[in-house]
């Protein structure tokens, strides 16, 4: 949606500098529905991300079509990564990401502040430890 | 640390000719090559002097690769080193030892030599190799080298195999008859014998065509009968039986192989039984064994953590097998999804349901193959409840059980959300009370 909506965005630019403008308008009319529509499934999709640190247990909660509820006990984790790609760096944010044996699970905290990020890898790693089983 | 064999604890050679069977298809392409020109050809003397050398050079590097490859016992870790230029030696800690395999190809079998694969636990899974030993040393070495493992392993708190010298106990074999019968009426065995009619057909009625369709479907005729092969291959004269180390499977046609899996290893284990099967009352039973990647050099089931310790067998065989791996398992009583599921899944909806122990869970799904999970609750790695737009719609959701393996998808699919929600809970606290008691 994103990528249409900025593509139609500028489409709509240079219609309307050619003189078309009764496209141009139509066009921009569009972008701002595509915006209006980009922003509710951007706004839905954030607020459904969430986790939870259990005494036991981190819970990872995320999606709006396809809602999922991870369950990751600490005990099974095998690694945690703090991951930030240029984009991220740029607003000052991390992923964390839980690393079980099994390739299914699907435990990622996305856009963590930088801090929390450092504080959440910490308390994992530590609670990992004092949880650890063997396969 | 007490020894058993104690000429064992000087380096060892592998037997002279492993590099020949090591070669494997370049040998016999060699042989193929060079044994007629030798024998009859000499049509000049060059050719026979470049043959000469090429054996000579051929012969030399395997003697020296045979030279520099030695094995030893130290302590409680295995030593193997090899490489000339580059010298490599690698320790394996006996402790760590999950299963040894003896394994024969068929031009290993012509020498008279085998090898021994012993698979270490942990997440890397490396694997030693000794590869060949002389054909009856085979045996004690693997012998002497698991009895040594399991001293090892008695040092850990967690010991679990007991020194018992109970013999092994046959728990199921494979007639070949079944065998056959089972491939033929497998959805691969049917194409098969569809596409041979197919091709008989035309035959009779112009060979032109049938050549031509040979030729475009040439590919696909060679993959599905390596298919079929492989099946045969591994499926031949197979038998399961009950030790001490654990379960030992044993079979092949060609290609020899022996192999242990310790029950403790097993992350999943599930059970197929084929549409076509299902008159007969056959299955298939795999075990899922902790994941590790394949490495170079292996062969083709080798990498792959699923292992067939059933190919083909009864029910009873099954249950017999599932007693052995997982004592505390659920039995058949499954608790139905709701109606509606009807609606989303038509041709799972008979097969759906699930069940479970204070220790294991039991799933069963499947569209025209009937296929039952099991997990035990201490090997899952992580929960997961998920929920599409049309479960949403139909108020219904998904636990999954996710294991280290990957390979056997235990789902409590298309349950009613509040029952999925209170399981999910449930399954968390049983699978923690799982763990601290392992």
């Amino acid at each position: 949606v994103g990528a249409a909506t900025l593509v139609l965005a500028v489409l709509g630019v240079v219609v309307a500098a050619l003189g078309a403008v009764v496209w141009g308008i139509a066009l921009l009319g569009a972008v701002l529905v595509l915006g209006v529509l980009l922003e509710r499934t951007l706004t839905r999709r954030f607020s459904a991300w969430g986790y939870l640190e259990r005494a036991d247990d981190l819970l990872v909660r995320r999606g709006v079509l396809f809602s999922r509820l991870s369950v990751v006990p600490y005990g099974r984790m095998q690694f945690v990564d703090v991951t930030a790609g240029p984009l991220e760096r740029s607003f000052g944010l991390a992923t964390v990401r839980l690393h079980t044996a099994a390739a299914a699970s699907d435990a990622r905290i996305p856009g963590l502040e930088r801090a929390e990020a450092a504080r959440v890898r910490d308390q994992l790693a530590e609670r990992g430890e004092s949880h650890l089983a063997g396969l | 640390v007490t020894t058993t064999l104690p000429q064992q604890r000087d380096w060892q050679r592998l037997h002279p000719l492993s590099a020949v069977v090591r070669g494997g298809k370049l040998t016999i392409a060699l042989a193929i090559v060079l044994v007629p020109s030798i024998l009859f050809g000499r049509e000049s003397a060059s050719r026979g002097l470049y043959d000469l050398i090429t054996v000579a050079v051929v012969t030399v590097l395997a003697f020296i690769s045979w030279l520099v490859t030695r094995w030893r016992l130290d302590g409680d870790d295995l030593q193997i080193e090899t490489g000339l230029i580059r010298r490599h030696s690698e320790r394996y800690p006996l402790s760590q030892l999950q299963a040894i395999d003896i394994v024969r190809p068929g031009l290993a079998r012509l020498v008279g030599v085998a090898e021994l694969r012993l698979r270490m636990g942990g997440s890397t899974g490396a694997r030693a190799r000794l590869a060949y030993l002389s054909e009856k040393d085979a045996e004690p070495v693997r012998a002497e080298l698991l009895e040594l493992a399991r001293r090892a392993r008695h040092d850990e708190p967690r010991s679990a195999a007991p020194a018992a010298t109970a013999p092994e106990r046959l728990l199921a074999d494979l007639p070949t008859r079944r065998l056959i019968v089972s491939m033929l009426i497998s959805s691969a065995g049917l194409i098969a014998v569809l596409v041979a009619a197919a091709l008989i057909v035309t035959a009779a009625v112009s060979t032109k065509v049938a050549v031509t369709a040979i030729g475009v479907a040439g590919f696909w005729i060679v993959g599905v009968g390596q298919q079929v092969w492989s099946r045969f291959n591994q499926g031949y004269r197979f038998s399961v039986s009950d030790t001490p180390d654990g379960l030992l499977l044993h079979g092949g046609l060609v290609a020899l192989t022996t192999e242990t899996i310790r029950p403790g290893r097993v992350q999943a284990v599930r059970m197929v039984e084929p549409l076509l099967w299902r008159p007969f009352g056959w299955c298939r039973l795999e075990l899922d064994v902790a994941g590790r990647q394949k490495r170079k050099g292996e062969g083709r089931g080798a990498g792959r953590p699923l292992r067939t310790v059933l190919p083909v067998g009864t029910r009873p065989q099954a249950e017999e097998l599932l007693d052995r791996v997982l004592p505390d398992r659920p039995r058949d009583a499954l608790a139905p999804p709701p109606a509606r599921v009807r609606w989303k899944s038509p041709l799972r909806y008979r097969k759906l349901g699930w069940s479970r122990t204070q220790t294991c869970v039991m799933t069963r799904s499947g569209r025209l193959n009937r296929v039952t999970c099991w997990v035990p609750l201490g090997k899952v790695q992580s929960f997961r409840e998920v929920q599409g737009p049309v479960q949403r719609f139909l108020e219904l959701s998904s636990v999954h059980l996710d294991t280290a393996g990957g390979n056997v998808r235990a789902i409590l699919r298309d349950r009613d959300v509040v029952e999925a929600d209170s399981v999910l809970v449930e399954l968390v606290d049983l699978a923690r009370a799982a763990r601290a008691a392992a």
